[in-house]
């Protein structure tokens, strides 16, 4: 009876995530998607508590249990309430590899299990093995990729890369299949050693796998590990006969792939090109000392003279925006304009920020209208008629190489066409090239003016300048 | 071989199961606006804290003088519970604020 209890439980849950992702999907309906979701896992986690037994046995260890569930719902809710916004993608990748390490911690404690019992003479058999190491290596290389990524988005991990890295990495990759399948084709208790030998590998190969992508193609490998670490967990199902984790897993598996490559188009990019970073880390060749001729600058007081008296205006925000946490400054700004009776809107590039769709959520916890944000198509055909162009640090999205340079490795890329308006105002820390690692032309157009500085103290002085006219 | 189609057989529904998610998981998110990627795959990352359920059966069964079980599958109940409820959280607080627009 119970049995069959935790059976329905499990209906439950995996209904619940199929309903939650598809509900996810859909502006009106994402928010109660996510608490479908939730309440289904916390079914499917109560069930298995009191209702799981193996060969007739329930599961024990209560208190432990619980401790741990209190840990980490603690902790879990004290970290999501606490991370900024701009933070996000950091917070995302961090929990990633949290779900990894689960992973791979449960495979290390089976497979102790499992020798434990081959030691008494129980030949544990090759398919299970398959599933224990297969979750291991997946899990390890999403963890090890996370922490990485997560140390890049907030600034303490650099990009690193060496000739031949990813050669090494191969190599490493092709140690640990072949490591493996020698262990799970002889199923040795006393080559059990090796198998921390492929936990190790697998640390070292998510390290060298994420380390020479560089910052802004991050996103794009956030949502692999995702779906890595849903794979892992679907492993996890098989070693369980668990339907639940079975469909959870595969599910983000698949559409965290999906989610990838829908990324990788928005950016016109095949994922292998994201993968072996042909413009990610320092393997940027030699188009960044390109002589482009001068650049203008232009004052604070010049561009809020311009801002205040045209007639519209179109703010791009980007990457630097998010770094600098200029998002309200931003949307004040945007009032002072509102005030003086210009028209301001905004124009959201797909991939602006550090994750697709970054910027919608950025822009909205300051309070900006929903409605004066403007997709990518729009933005473009309100361009031609626009008085001044005002970019946040933005780089990429706005480079007109991407149309007209094939030699560009973003040629092809979707790009806003700031240049149509009369005149544009770029707001960049310095003269260096995004994170992409090429040069802009836009800067060196003549309808171009270059406001250097830091996004937030630059909207500041601003919004003092404009409330002192 | 033979032990490879035996594996297959055993466990069929398993395998069912996986191809008919991989084509659920596609379809499901096929049409998804630009804008909610960042929510949805934030979501996306709490629904596989599912491994939590393998973490718990883990340290149920472990032994209580087995403690390299017991720390290991501590361990992986904190690590999956932080990827549940943290996901969850994170998700929501997102997707709040799209809310308070209208």
């Amino acid at each position: 009876m119970e049995l069959n209890i935790l059976t329905i439980c499990y209906l439950i849950g995996s209904i619940t995530f199929i309903a939650g992702l598809k509900m996810l999907s859909h502006p009106e309906s994402a928010r109660k998607g996510n608490l479908v979701a939730a309440a289904g896992m916390f079914v499917a986690i109560i069930g298995t508590i009191f209702l799981y037994e193996e060969e007739g046995v329930k599961l024990g260890n209560y208190i432990w249990i619980f401790v741990a569930l209190s840990i980490g719902t603690l902790l879990g809710t004290m970290a999501a309430k606490k991370v900024k916004m701009t933070a996000m993608p950091e917070m995302v990748s961090l929990f990633n590899g949290m779900g990894g390490a689960c992973a791979a911690l449960i495979s290390i404690v089976e497979f102790n299990h499992l020798m434990h019992r081959g030691a008494e003479g129980q030949s544990a058999d090759g398919g299970t093995l398959l599933i224990i190491f297969a979750g291991l290596i997946i899990g390890t290389i999403s963890f090890a990729g996370s922490m990485v990524a997560w140390g890049k988005l907030n600034g303490s991990i650099k990009d690193f890369s060496f000739k031949g890295q990813h050669i090494v990495n191969l190599l490493i990759f092709g140690v640990i299949i072949t490591l493996s399948a020698y262990l799970i084709i002889s199923g040795d208790p006393a080559a059990s050693s090796l198998f921390y030998v492929i936990f190790v590998l697998s640390i070292v190969y998510g390290l060298f796998f994420v380390l020479p992508i560089g910052g802004a193609d991050m996103p794009v490998v956030i949502s692999l590990l995702n779906s890595f670490t849903g794979v892992a967990a679907a492993f996890g199902g098989f070693l369980y006969d668990n339907p639940v984790m079975l469909t959870g897993g595969i599910l983000v598996g698949s559409a965290g792939t999906i989610l990838t490559i829908l990324m990788c188009k928005a950016m016109n990019r095949p994922l292998s090109n994201v993968l072996i970073g042909s413009f990610g880390g320092g393997v940027s060749g030699g188009s960044g000392s390109k002589d482009q001729g001068a650049y203008k600058e232009i004052s604070i007081t010049d561009s809020a003279v311009v801002m205040s008296y045209a007639k519209k205006v179109i703010i791009v925000p980007g990457y630097g925006l998010a770094v600098a946490q200029a998002q309200h400054v931003c949307h004040e700004l945007e009032k002072l304009l509102l005030d003086k009776g210009v028209e301001v809107s905004y124009a959201i590039h797909p991939v602006a920020g550090r994750m697709p769709g970054h910027m919608n959520v950025l822009l909205a916890e300051a309070d900006v209208d929903y409605g004066s944000l403007q997709e990518m198509e729009q933005a473009n055909d309100e361009f031609p008629s626009t008085d001044v162009v005002l970019i946040l640090g933005a780089n990429d999205v706005v480079n007109p190489a991407a149309k007209t340079d094939p030699s560009s490795p973003i040629y092809g890329m979707p790009v806003l066409d700031v240049e149509l308006a009369k005149l544009v105002i770029i707001n960049k820390r310095s003269m260096n090239p995004g994170y992409a690692g090429i040069e802009n032309e836009l800067f060196f157009q003549p309808k171009s003016s270059m406001l250097f500085g830091d996004a937030k103290s630059v909207l500041q002085q601003l919004v003092t300048e404009i409330k002192s006219l | 071989m033979e032990t490879a189609f035996d594996w297959i057989t055993l466990h069929q529904d398993m395998i069912y199961i996986v191809v008919l998610s991989v084509f659920l998981g596609i379809e499901v998110i096929g049409r998804v606006p630009s804008v909610l990627h960042t929510p949805l795959m934030s979501g996306a990352n709490a629904i596989h804290g599912v491994v939590i359920i393998g973490a718990i059966i883990v340290m149920g069964k472990a032994d209580s003088g087995n403690y390299t079980a017991l720390i290991l599958g501590f361990l992986a109940v904190i690590l999956g519970t932080l990827n549940v409820v943290g996901g969850f959280v994170v998700t929501d607080r997102m997707l709040e604020m799209f809310k308070k627009k209208k």
